[in-house]
């Protein structure tokens, strides 16, 4: 045993009743897992090597396999966790900054589930979607000051350029490159399918993906990778990505291995040259800076789209907000700290940012009291995980929510955290053929379109339930929510009653 | 508790009836009608507006206002003498009866506004009228304008609507159009200003029902300047139908499509035309739609428009006869003060009724 050696936090358990030496597992994990040993007609497995990702365990036929948490244990100290000494052991040998994938996983609060959702009981009558109209189209982008009238009196048409979307939720920002192409083209494909839009992320588009440009948006981040005229034109809304919030304040890193074929067209870069996107926009050091920006992208695109700012949730997110409502764009999006990622240094990854609900009442409220919040929509992001979170999103101020995680778990993934790998065994995370091939878009999208149309159906309920029968009037509507287990200052911040108030 | 501390969710019956050709009336018919929808109520507050009045101070702005004590009075009137020429003011006329007790100090004023100070203020005449009502409401504790329009006046007390409507004199007025409110609330507000009907300028609001939207409506309008000091319903729907139609210059049938908006399967099978602007205002004004059972009726200068939530979640009935039309939540409230309806019936969902001076009824949808 190396002195370097860490025992693994997960081990496979085989049943070797069941096991039938098919060697599946073999041949699907990608880590190497799992191995045959020919001599013995046996199949035996490396814990070190497992991800826990799942795929044997989903594909195993006699369910023989399973993966149980390590009961492998250093002496137990309340200050430092086994997984603090590991990683530090792994740092001590490496001399490298930790990374990790997906949403920050330590324990904060998650105000979602302090908070609990209204019902109407005698004075005012629940409504049910079955039976009566339910509304979730909205629109996203701002809205005029004043109305126009020609000399017949008619209103003249003086909106922005804006978004339509058949429910509140848009998937967001996951680069081709971070991601497989068969993972894009199962989410365009479910965009089109419900009326929603996509998101390119920051890697270009593929050429074969501009057939779904009205569903798209197309994304202009700090490296400005595949960004060209046509693409600035080929989507529905272009969003400025300011910053993430698995990471706000630092830029992207897609390593060379990544960077192979399409990818590297797509992003207009060398095959196997690493893809760095700067912390800033090094056109961007200040506010009056991205109005410029706003305002170049909105001029390459004849003022006929939309301008999205997403930035990270980070402590002074409403004031900068706030500075963003008067730049000209049209919408803002608001990533939480929970929100995922392909690859971020870990500590940057559990430390930075704040939650987005708080971030998300801060701004709304803050937009309000200074009268701009008609100038934009607002979209957040980091982490939705259902229709219930949508909603109580949606009562505290968001006009819309991006779901990216979620979408992914649709698509396959358990979560396993292991993106930075370039070796999901789930066809998603990944540029080798062998693996993105495991995901059949054609199935992909579907799941998509299931899931998002059973969210739709869940809020319909849920607003039906509130007496609401459509969106607009949920929207900001924050006494339909009552906190539990919340501090006064929590309450406060998120402006909604106590349960029981 | 007083009201506006905690929010308070009211069943209600309403009535109105107005006089297309303009002719006056006695408030005496409106008591009637309210009378019979008695169990509609529980005592906790009624309301009446009443139009065509005050022909003799038509030109001023008539100020109705509550006082808890003298110092109240004399803040309030102070700040009224520094904002505006008064050119008549009294004691409102009510009669004691068992029924009403433990009532405010009841005021009216007939004012204009100094012209010095309103071309400082570099607002027009209404909306400045608006902000001095705001500003006695929410900064002089004690006082409280609860009507503040040309050519009309709001009556209301914690009491069943058809006592309030006797303590009040009303059948002593002569008006072409009046409406009333009698009041169920699910708690005890035991404040006059808690009362309906809620009226801003000419407007005024009386609403059956308890929306859900209320939030998301009070939120976006207040980033206009309002302040939504009592909590209620109507309130916040006064606020709503002044935004739209006086600031916005939208028309009553614009404002109802805005309010109670056609459904988007609906607006679909439009024409093209008719659908954009549908579209447009959903779009627009996404914050003021209302949700949620309501039936209102929005009394003003020379008219009255009634309107049902979109599902039609209460009742609401129209009655014609001749130059008169009547709106109630009960058709039996109207057929007690006019038995011989030329024409009777409910308003769909969303489809406001407008009744306009000499303009006769519309029916729109």
């Amino acid at each position: 045993m190396s002195v370097n050696f860490i025992y693994p936090v997960y081990e496979i358990e085989r049943k070797y009743d069941r096991c039938i030496v098919c060697r599946v597992c073999e041949r699907q994990c990608a880590n190497e897992a799992h191995a045959y040993l020919p001599d013995l007609d046996k199949m035996v497995s490396d814990d070190t090597k497992c991800v826990n990702c799942h795929r044997c365990i989903a594909l195993c036929p006699t369910r023989a396999l399973k993966i149980i948490k390590s009961n492998n244990t250093y002496k137990e100290n309340a200050n430092w966790s086994g997984k603090t000494m590991n990683e530090l052991y792994r740092q001590a040998s490496s001399g490298g900054v930790l990374l990790s994938s997906m949403g920050n996983p330590e324990n904060y609060p998650v105000y979602f589930d302090r908070m609990l959702l209204n019902a109407s009981q005698v004075t005012n009558p629940s409504i049910d979607p079955l039976r009566e109209p339910m509304e979730t189209r909205v629109f996203l982008g701002a809205k005029p000051h004043h109305i126009e009238r020609d000399q017949t009196g008619r209103i003249v048409n003086n909106l922005s350029p804006y978004l339509t979307l058949s429910m509140p939720v848009m998937f967001s920002a996951m680069s081709y490159g971070s991601i497989s192409y068969n993972a894009h083209e199962s989410l365009a494909r479910a965009a089109q399918e419900l009326g929603i839009l996509y998101n390119t992320g920051e890697g270009g588009l593929h050429e074969d993906f501009y057939c779904y440009g009205s569903n798209t948006i197309v994304q202009v981040a700090s490296g400005r990778f595949g960004v060209h005229p046509d693409y600035l034109n080929s989507g529905a809304a272009i969003e400025i990505k300011m910053g993430q919030g698995a990471k706000p304040g630092i830029g992207g890193h897609l390593p060379g291995e990544k960077i192979v074929g399409d990818v590297s067209r797509t992003r207009m870069i060398p095959e196997g040259s690493d893809a760095i996107s700067p912390a800033p926009h090094h056109d961007i050091y200040s506010i009056e800076d991205l109005r410029q920006l706003v305002f170049s992208l909105k001029e390459t695109t004849n003022y006929q789209k939309p301008i999205i700012v997403k930035i990270a949730a980070v402590h002074n997110v409403s004031a900068i907000a706030s500075g963003i409502a008067r730049s000209g764009a049209d919408i803002i999006a608001i990533d939480g700290f929970r929100g995922g990622t392909g690859a971020a240094p870990t500590r940057i990854r559990d430390n930075v940012g704040i939650p987005v609900e708080l971030a998300l009442a801060s701004v709304d409220k803050r937009l309000r009291d200074e009268g701009i919040r008609d100038n934009v929509s607002l979209v957040v992001g980091g982490s939705i995980r259902s229709s219930a979170d949508i909603v109580k999103a949606i009562a505290l101020g968001a006009d819309c929510v991006y779901i990216a995680t979620a979408a992914l778990l649709a698509l396959g993934c358990h979560l396993c955290r292991s993106c930075h790998t370039g070796k999901c065994n789930w066809g998603i995370a990944t540029q080798k053929p062998e693996l993105v091939k495991r995901l059949n878009p054609g199935i992909g999208y579907k799941r998509l379109v299931n899931l998002l149309m059973a969210w739709q159906h869940e809020m319909k309920e849920m607003m039906g339930g509130m007496g609401i029968n459509s969106i607009e009037s949920l929207k900001g509507n924050r006494l339909m929510l009552r906190g539990v287990g919340l501090t006064e200052r929590e309450l406060d911040i998120l402006d909604i009653k106590y349960a029981g108030e | 508790m007083k009201e506006g501390q905690i929010r308070i969710p009211s069943g209600c019956s309403i009535s109105g009836l107005i006089d297309k050709s303009g002719k006056l009336f006695s408030g005496e018919a409106i008591i009637r009608s309210m009378s019979v929808m008695h169990d509609r109520s529980n005592g906790l507050g009624g309301g009446f507006a009443a139009y065509g009045i005050y022909p003799g101070y038509k030109d001023y702005y008539a100020l109705h206002v509550f006082y808890d004590n003298i110092s109240a009075k004399k803040s309030c009137e102070t700040f009224l003498e520094r904002h505006f020429d008064i050119i008549n003011l009294s004691k409102i006329p009510t009669r004691k009866i068992r029924e009403i007790t433990d009532e405010p100090l009841i005021w009216r004023y007939f004012v204009t506004p100094l012209p010095t100070k309103l071309s400082e203020s570099q607002l027009d005449e209404r909306e400045f009228v608006v902000k001095c009502v705001f500003r006695v409401n929410t900064r002089i504790e004690g006082a409280y304008i609860f009507s503040s329009g040309k050519n009309m006046g709001v009556f209301k007390a914690v009491g069943y609507p058809e006592d309030v409507g006797r303590f009040y004199r009303l059948e002593e007025y002569e008006g072409y159009c009046f409406t009333a409110h009698g009041r169920y609330p699910t708690n005890t507000p035991g404040w006059w200003g808690g009362a309906h009907p809620f009226s801003l300028l000419d407007y005024a609001v009386v609403h059956n029902g308890e929306i859900s939207s209320y939030d998301a409506n009070r939120r976006a309008i207040e980033m206009y300047g309002y302040k939504c000091t009592l909590q209620t319903d109507t309130e916040v729907i006064a606020y709503i139908v002044d935004y739209l139609h006086r600031r916005k210059r939208l028309t009553f049938s614009e404002v109802a499509s805005i309010i109670a908006a056609p459904f988007w399967q609906t607006i679909e099978r439009m024409p093209p035309n008719k659908r954009e602007v549908h579209e447009y205002l959903r779009n627009v004004f996404a914050a003021q739609l209302i949700t949620g059972p309501f039936s209102i009726l929005v009394s003003f200068d020379g008219g009255l428009m009634a309107l049902n939530d979109r599902l039609k979640l209460r009742s609401m009935v129209i009655g014609e006869k001749g130059d008169l039309v009547y709106v109630a939540s009960e058709e039996a409230a109207i057929r007690v003060i006019e038995p011989n309806l030329e024409n009777v019936w409910s308003p769909k969902g969303g489809e406001p009724v407008i009744v306009r001076l000499n303009g006769g009824l519309e029916r729109v949808g």
